[in-house]
């Protein structure tokens, strides 16, 4: 039972992490073209060099 | 040309368009650019590279889901290079009306529901894992302790995350009505105060995953309408942004472009050729032909002299006029129409969804139900907190996670799918309206036509031909333009001293003699039923060149659909007789009418209301909007006028109408799918609502029975093609 006090503060945060990195990719306007994104990833245009 | 528009000596006219400037300014230089034909990766990569080398442009990036590019530029880029730019690579574009506040109003409440949902979904699931520990056997001090964290957890995240329902639920029932919301609201405050008291207490059941997981589905709901509302209304406004209103006022011998709202009465305005009329007004200066058929459906032009009479939204097409503003603005031909639409608008908002259907009966009998559980338990027990917890129980488990999701579901799915094919559906509830269509009207000119001519038959390519075609290059009037398309193999002959006669035709010298383009009775002709140019050489009897006005692609296609779906179709006409029965017999539609006013239109329409039919008109004319505005649901394409545009439920992207018999069957799909739904919903109620009465509930049966129904009705949804 010892255990659960380390492992259930460990998912939380761990949760928690997700959570934020969500708000950080919604805060970035990732999620505002669902469509452009999914056909995005089949274009090769800057697959040598990243876009300046 | 907007920029260099001078302010006018009223301040507050000026005002809205001086805001909407100073807000385009404040976000920075970006422009944004509506791509109504982009469709997939290869579009994406062709507009960016495109636009990539244009000198004075930073960024471009494309939008798929709003079909639009936003471009970060460097100060006074001018929006037109980048239009012929996508032009020159073959994408239609247009420049969008900088001062849309409204739409990154829509965009933040997206993600502020967004974000709501994630903190709904984290909270839910790492819930549901401390509830699986509880309902997998933790007993006494393990169970308190994970009811305890789950508390932490759920009540925070409720009060952020269910903030939406709370507020709809508290509009409702400030001005005494109840309405989906009131029961959601309820029921997951009650199983949140409930379960903490019962924890509190140590007790068996906690309801905490319950409250989030409604939270999170009926949010995903709430979301999905959101999306597809605003993809439809940000298509919209592209549509508004196409019609720039402004005019040339002459002031002292000089024009200058001023806003339409800012004319006043007895101002003198220049008309163009070519351009559409932006006041009612008399002609005091200029000839020309008039085309109207924006408003009255005619497809003949108009002779138009100094002291006739001009409305609002006619086309001018020779030569320039000066007309004298009697109307402007609010008190134009055009307005008063578009109030009409208004106060017919209100009318059709009467109609009912199936989901207000829904709520309306679903909303009090889950009050009641479980009412009558608190007090059954109550008198058989005297237990007020066993009767409590089953009484919340019943709330919970008949909350309409499913019923939430049963609509947004069916109309994300079906709205997407006609979008993609060119139909913006900007009503909620027109879906289910034209589910319900077996009449369709159609108006002729614009929309069962594209409203340009084309030259009846195969010309006899001789001398008269050439010279007439030598004419027409000396006007831009449509007919002539037409003439000049059947040119094919013949040479236009050379023509000396080429003049445009506005209001008349052309004239000129050929071989030595004056030779004529131009309407009937300027040539000494008698002018027919058909639209027709008639050419005069010398003192030859002139000769007529007819014309039709060609039919939109799709519509035989469309008018053969919709007869095959065992609909009764109409064509109802402001043109002459003759091209309007013409027309009837090409596609087939015995039933026609022509010369009928804009409010026989209308009454018309309302007839076959009354004779309890659904009708779907298609019209694209001011003199249309009333009829539209009357009928069950109404459909117009993007090249009609603004007034039309607002006043139906659908508008065409494409010039395309064929799409337009799938969208009917669609629709009909997607309210079979609701009903479905409900059906569903109903059943799975059937069957939770006697359990949760006989007080057998458990925390993990809600859970269960919960994300059943949510998936089902779900996947039903998608089910739609």
């Amino acid at each position: 039972m010892q255990m659960l006090m380390f492992l259930i503060p460990i998912s939380l945060a761990l949760g928690g992490l997700g959570l934020a990195a969500f708000f950080w990719a919604l805060r970035s306007e990732q999620f505002d073209d669902p469509q452009g994104d999914g056909a995005r990833i089949l274009t090769d245009d800057w697959d040598s060099r990243p876009k300046p | 040309m907007a920029a260099s528009a001078p302010i006018s000596a009223c301040p507050a006219c000026d005002a809205a368009p001086l805001a909407r400037e100073t807000a385009s300014r404040a976000i920075g230089d970006k422009l944004i650019l509506s791509l109504p034909t982009i469709h997939c990766a290869a579009c994406i990569s062709a507009v960016e590279r495109g636009l990539a080398g244009l000198p004075g442009l930073k960024d471009a990036r494309v939008n798929l889901t709003l079909k639009r590019v936003t471009l970060t530029t460097a100060p006074g880029f001018p929006a037109t290079d980048a239009i012929t730019r996508l032009a020159d690579i073959g994408y239609e574009a247009h420049e969008l009306d900088p001062g849309q506040l409204t739409q990154t109003a829509a965009a933040r409440t997206g993600r502020d529901l967004l974000m709501r949902l994630g903190v709904a979904g984290f909270a839910m699931m790492n819930v549901m894992l401390l509830s699986v520990a509880v309902w997998s056997g933790a007993e006494a001090a393990t169970r308190d302790m994970f009811h305890w964290i789950s508390a932490a957890i759920a009540l925070p995240t409720i009060a952020f995350s269910a903030q939406p329902f709370f507020r709809n639920a508290w509009r409702a029932l400030s001005v005494r009505r109840l309405n989906m919301d009131v029961p959601i609201s309820l029921a997951i405050l009650l199983a949140g105060a409930m379960s903490l008291w019962e924890v509190a207490h140590s007790g068996h059941h906690a309801y905490f995953d319950a409250a989030l997981s409604l939270t999170f589905f009926l949010l995903a709901g709430r979301y999905l309408d959101h999306r597809s509302r605003a993809v439809a209304r940000s298509a919209a406004q592209e549509l508004a942004a196409l019609d720039v209103p402004r005019a040339l006022r002459v002031r002292h011998g000089k024009a200058e472009e001023v806003a339409v709202d800012t004319l006043t009465p007895g101002d003198i305005v220049r008309v163009r050729p070519g351009g559409r009329v932006p006041v009612d007004g008399i002609i005091r200066k200029g000839q020309s032909e008039i085309d109207r058929a924006l408003l009255t459906g005619e497809s003949l032009p108009v002779f138009a002299a100094p002291g006739q009479i001009v409305a609002a939204g006619e086309v001018n097409l020779t030569g320039p006029l000066e007309v004298e503003v009697t109307a402007a603005g609010n008190d134009s031909s055009l307005h008063r129409m578009a109030e009409l639409v208004a106060i017919a608008e209100t009318r059709r908002n009467r109609y009912t969804s199936l989901a207000d259907r829904a709520a309306r009966i679903y909303a009090p009998g889950v009050h009641l139900l479980a009412l009558f559980a608190f007090l059954g338990w109550i008198t058989a027990t005297g237990d007020l907190r066993l009767a409590l917890n089953i009484a919340v129980a019943v709330l919970i488990i008949t909350c309409p996670c499913a019923l939430g999701l049963a609509v947004p579901a069916v109309t994300t799915a079906a709205t997407g799918r006609l979008f993609k094919r060119g139909l913006l559906v900007k009503n909620a509830t027109a879906l289910e309206r034209l589910a319900e269509v077996d009449t369709v009207v159609f108006d002729k000119t614009g929309t069962l036509t594209m409203g340009l001519p084309r030259l009846r038959e195969d010309p006899v390519h001789d001398t008269g031909f050439a010279v007439a075609l030598g004419l027409a290059q000396g006007s831009a009037h449509p007919l002539a333009k037409a003439l000049l398309q059947a040119a094919e193999g013949t040479t236009p002959a050379q023509i000396e001293q080429l003049a445009e006669v506005p209001g008349h035709g052309v004239q000129g010298q050929w071989q030595g003699q004056t030779v004529r383009l131009g309407r009937a009775e300027w040539v000494g002709a008698t002018a027919g039923n058909d639209t027709a140019v008639w050419l005069q050489i010398g003192d030859q009897p002139p000769r007529a060149f007819t014309f039709t006005d060609s039919l939109r692609p799709g519509a035989a296609e469309l008018v053969a659909a919709l007869r095959e779906q065992g609909k009764s179709v109409h064509l109802l006409s402001g043109d002459a007789p003759g091209p309007v029965g013409a027309l009837a017999r090409e596609l087939g539609i015995s039933e026609w009418r022509a010369a009928i006013l804009p409010a026989e239109k209308a009454a018309f329409v309302e007839a076959l209301a009354a004779q309890n039919n659904r009708v779907l008109m298609v019209g694209d004319g001011l003199n249309d909007t009333a009829a539209l505005a009357a009928a069950h649901v109404s459909v117009a394409p993007a090249s009609a006028l603004d007034a039309a545009r607002v006043a139906s439920d659908i508008v065409l992207l494409g010039r395309d109408l064929a799409p337009l018999s799938g969208a009917l069957v669609t629709a009909r799909k997607a309210t079979a799918r609701i009903r479905e739904n409900f059906a569903i919903a109903a059943a799975y109620n059937a069957v939770a609502i006697p359990i949760a009465l006989a007080g057998f509930a458990t925390p993990l049966m809600a859970a269960l029975a919960m994300s059943l129904s949510s998936i089902c009705v779900s996947m039903n949804a998608l089910r739609l093609r």
